[in-house]
């Protein structure tokens, strides 16, 4: 089947798509958008989550058909349009939370859906945020810093508007 | 070298200073960006025109013999471009990292639940898959050898590998052993020395890595005749070494070149997809990509081997140790993987940082029809720690002893021996680890009034509102060997080149090391930095065109790669400088390079750096050995077996629901001795993870097996701490430098994953009051229920 969508704001086709193919599998393997990662493939690690119409998803969970006209953005689509990083791709850098790296496109969606809901989440509100995305480099300390980072940022960049 | 200040030259001072990117920085990662972007290209992000899938047909049997494999209806399957069996294996059939006991793909028998039996290459993963299944294979299922008593009984249970096959000096289905005997060993005459004996039976859960990349990699033919393998290793060498007797090709036709990582922690010691993906692309002239489930991941990995031991120590009114014995039993599984070194750490370091003056150990791994085992950060060591920490908790109460203080009185120190026989020669500081980890600030004390559920056993779930809820503390310490040991060779190489580009000095360091995630990339740009006073550094894919960098395991990348780094940029620094004195007569003995310029403390800035080159590059290559150890004697145990020991105390805090048996750690405080700490912020990253992987062995880690058969290969079933599992984990580190090493840096990712373990352990005892004699805790040990 042919599944047309948009993702990261630019439109998208995919021929050939059998149906019993994730959104993960098409982005990674049919329209060239690896950054969601393939960890688990169960809805477990988190480490594929996407916006889907703005909401986060495991898009391993997510059959390719139901993406059919609606609007996915990815880790690719969070930086700008210069290419620079975005507040939370930053703050994970400048945190030393990227060790290995796989479980870090999961973790900045999930990080950026719940600062644009919360921009100052409690220590106990981002552990559960964050609790459906796992890491097995970091023991997370770094994790959280990089969020009370981004949180700082998210709120510094506030006040200056 | 490069931060020496300059008297009386205020006008050096500004070049004089060391880059803040150098050694001792944290600079930021080189490749942090692409990561984040998510345009790091991992080993399953790989592609390729034409590529095909490859995938694996896998026993659903731990033990049975295969009568017939008939390939024929999978090969009709459309899209399916080739189907290999053993018989389809050019070269050798067997391979393995110690010994050659493994075949490529089974070989009229399987051994394990999992092995891998037969190949598919198709246009797509689904059509792979689905061909697999169509494989007919006949199969004479045999009761499977998997416990302690079945191995050490073939003559009744049968041979895991028959006594011809591929076993060296191994009896029976003994793969590997090690015995040691320090001091007057443990006789009736030495127990009756002591004045207090305890002795305890201890039991350690296969633990899997559950690394989140999965296995994966691209093979591609290439016009020689040979192939180009982009995979995710920790040892790119070692696999070329294995894999290309069995494609039957020449070393220099195998050429691999390291994808992107998603984590390693021992679990890619091994050959997984190299050789089956390298097997199908041969045949089918086609790239052939590989990427594991995660139930094949399960499968295709060894894991932590479980462990059975007995201890029993003696020590006097007093607290000091008098005697030690033990015996571990450590199932390797089918294949020997890295038993042989497992078990030289557990025998070498199972008795712990201890002042022990006789000491009787036997360690042995056996083989049996349970999935291999091999390398796991810690191994060996993590699980001997859960062993006699344990028993220093079960001493300290028989005596009415502070625990901490129990362990201080008796704690190794600089100038002691290990039961080995070696002599520490290197700073240990085993006393002071433990007691700065008892004097960092406690968690304040669970405040039932205002508390928020989330932070409570059981979190989200909302088990409790504070009810039954019993907060614990518990201490422990480990030890850990650095680098390869027993005689090994484990030498790095690397290749430094310093050149000018685009008006700038830029060294560009070339090793073959595997960046698994640790930021051993980050601590080579900083050591060229340091060394050849320049900012611009270039990390060169790492591949096979350069000399071996050893593994990335055994805390030794940073120590053995990172060394070898250092030699050849010193090397560069040499030939630069003496072109130097060669064009321009410079006598003086102080020279340096720093901030992008030649400078003497004596005489100033002589020449920019890019002047010196011109247009010619400076190139270096070295190897790094370290110091030569020796294999431990057989029967005795003894020798100078290890390069570098190293050392981490830990506090934990918990709080149980004692009505339910759920664990939370409240608080994992850790303290360790790096040497040097080359790049802060990761030294503390490398102790966090490594403290939350022991955390998961303590209370949530386990492969289930149950008669051979894995019962839980999913992230769904077997559980690794998420962040709400995972506590706050303040790290305090000491810089005592061990003046063997480069920098005198200590190897830094294995320690604390081998000594927080016992902690957690301890904290849940001092909370229920059960003996808890096995890892994982689970609910069912702290109710009564089982």
């Amino acid at each position: 089947m042919r599944v047309t969508f948009s993702a990261n704001g630019k439109p998208v086709e995919a021929d050939d798509v059998w149906e019993g193919e994730s959104l993960l599998y098409v982005l990674r393997e049919r329209v060239g958008l690896p950054g969601s990662k393939n960890a688990c493939e169960q809805g477990e690690c988190g480490s594929c989550t996407v916006y889907l119409d703005g909401v986060p998803v495991c898009s391993c969970l997510v059959a390719a058909g139901q993406v059919q006209g609606r609007e996915v953005r990815t880790v690719e689509g969070l930086a700008g349009e210069d290419g620079e990083l975005g507040l939370v791709q930053q703050a994970f850098v400048d945190a030393g939370a990227v060790q290995c790296g796989f479980c870090t496109p999961g973790l900045l969606v999930q990080t950026d859906a719940l600062l644009a809901a919360d921009p100052q989440p409690s220590d106990t509100d981002i552990r559960e945020a964050l609790s459906g995305n796992l890491c097995r480099c970091t023991g997370y300390e770094k994790i959280m810093d990089a969020v009370r980072l981004a949180s700082a940022r998210t709120c510094a960049r506030g006040a200056e508007k | 070298m490069t931060t020496r200040t300059i008297q009386g030259q205020k006008n050096l001072q500004k070049i004089n200073q060391a880059s803040k990117d150098g050694i001792g920085g944290s600079p930021l990662r080189p490749d942090g960006t692409l990561k984040v972007k998510g345009e790091f290209a991992y080993s399953s992000d790989l592609w390729h025109e034409d590529m095909l899938w490859g995938t694996a047909l896998r026993s659903p049997h731990p033990r049975a013999n295969i009568l017939s494999v008939d390939v024929s209806e999978a090969l009709a399957v459309p899209g399916v471009y080739a189907v290999l069996t053993h018989e389809d294996v050019p070269g050798e059939k067997y391979y393995g990292l110690e010994i050659a006991d493994q075949p490529a793909l089974a070989i009229d028998k399987v051994r394990y639940h999992g092995e891998a039996i037969a190949l598919v290459a198709a246009d797509h993963p689904e059509t792979a898959r689905r061909a697999v299944k169509k494989i007919k294979v006949e199969y004479e299922v045999l009761t499977p050898i998997t416990t302690e008593e079945q191995c050490l009984d073939p003559e009744t249970h049968g041979y895991v590998h028959e006594p011809h096959e591929y076993r060296s000096h191994a009896y029976g289905n003994v793969c590997h052993e090690q015995r040691l005997v320090s001091g007057l060993g443990v006789t009736d005459e030495v127990r009756a020395l002591a004045d207090v004996v305890v002795s305890g039976e201890y039991e350690v859960g296969m633990q899997d890595q559950a690394f989140l990349g999965p296995e994966s990699g691209l093979a591609v033919p290439a016009e020689d005749g040979g192939v180009d393998l982009y995979v995710a290793t920790q040892w790119l060498h070692v696999d070329r070494q294995q894999m290309a007797p069995v494609l039957d090709l020449p070393l220099e036709k195998v050429r691999l070149t390291l994808a992107g990582v998603g984590g390693a922690f021992g679990g890619r010691e091994d050959l997984s997809m190299q050789i089956h993906a390298c097997l199908l692309a041969l045949r089918t002239g086609k790239p052939v990509k590989i990427v594991y489930a995660r139930d094949e991941s399960f499968f295709g990995h060894v894991h932590r081997h479980p462990a059975r031991m007995r201890y029993e120590h003696g020590a006097t009114r007093d607290g000091k140790l008098v005697f030690a014995d033990c015996r571990i039993v450590l199932d390797g599984g089918a294949y020997a993987s890295a038993s042989p070194a497992v078990v030289g750490n557990a025998a070498s370091l199972g008795h712990g940082p201890y002042v022990i003056p006789n000491v009787r150990m036997h360690a042995i791994a056996l083989y049996s029809n349970n999935p291999s085992c091999g390398a796991m950060r810690g191994f060996g060591a993590v699980q001997a720690a859960f062993g006699y920490e344990s028993q220093m908790d079960r001493l300290a109460e028989a005596l009415g002893m502070d625990p901490v203080e129990l362990r201080q009185l008796n704690a190794v120190t600089q100038g002691d021996r290990m039961p080995t026989g070696q002599e520490i020669d290197a700073p240990a500081p085993v006393a002071e680890l433990l007691q700065r980890v008892k004097d960092m600030p406690l968690p304040p004390p669970l405040d039932l009034e205002h508390l928020d559920v989330r932070t409570l056993p059981g979190a989200l779930s909302n088990t409790s509102h504070g009810e039954g809820i019993v907060r614990g503390v518990g201490y422990s310490v480990g030890i850990k060997n650095v680098g390869f040991s027993e005689g090994f060779d484990d030498y790095s190489t690397a290749r430094v080149r310093l050149e000018v580009i685009g008006g700038e000095p830029v060294a560009m360091v070339h090793t073959a090391m595997a960046e698994v995630g640790q930021g051993g990339v980050t601590v080579h740009a900083q050591i060229a930095r340091t060394e050849l006073g320049v900012e611009q550094v270039t990390i060169h894919p790492a591949n096979t065109e350069v000399g071996s960098a050893g593994s990335t395991s055994a805390s030794r990348q940073t120590y053995m790669t990172g060394g070898a780094v250092k030699l050849a940029a010193e090397a560069v620094r040499h030939e630069l400088l003496e072109r130097g004195r060669h064009r321009y007569g410079w006598t003086q003995d102080d020279l340096a390079l720093v901030g992008g310029k030649v400078v003497s403390a004596s005489a100033g800035v002589l020449i920019p750096i890019v002047d010196l080159l011109g247009e010619d590059a400076v190139e270096q290559t070295r190897e790094h050995h370290h110091r030569p150890t020796v294999p431990f004697d057989k029967e005795t145990g003894q020798g100078f077996g290890h390069v570098q020991y190293t050392f981490c105390a830990n506090r934990a805090v918990v709080d149980v629901d004692v009505e339910l048996g759920l664990v939370k750690v409240v608080e994992l405080t850790a303290v360790q001795d790096v040497g040097k700490a080359l790049n802060p912020l990761s030294v503390v990253g490398q102790i966090q993870g490594g403290c939350t992987q022991a955390l998961g062995l303590a209370v949530m880690e386990e492969i289930v097996v149950e008669d051979g058969k894995v019962r839980n290969a999913s992230f769904t079933d077997y559980l690794i701490p998420t962040i709400l599992d995972t506590p706050p984990i303040p790290v305090q580190i000491l810089e005592l430098p061990d003046p063997h090493a480069p920098y005198g840096l200590r190897g830094v990712g294995e320690a604390p994953t081998v000594s927080a373990t016992p902690s957690i352990v301890a904290a849940i005892r001092q909370a229920t009051g059960k003996a808890l004699n096995r890892i994982p805790v689970r609910p069912e040990h702290l109710t009564d229920t089982l």
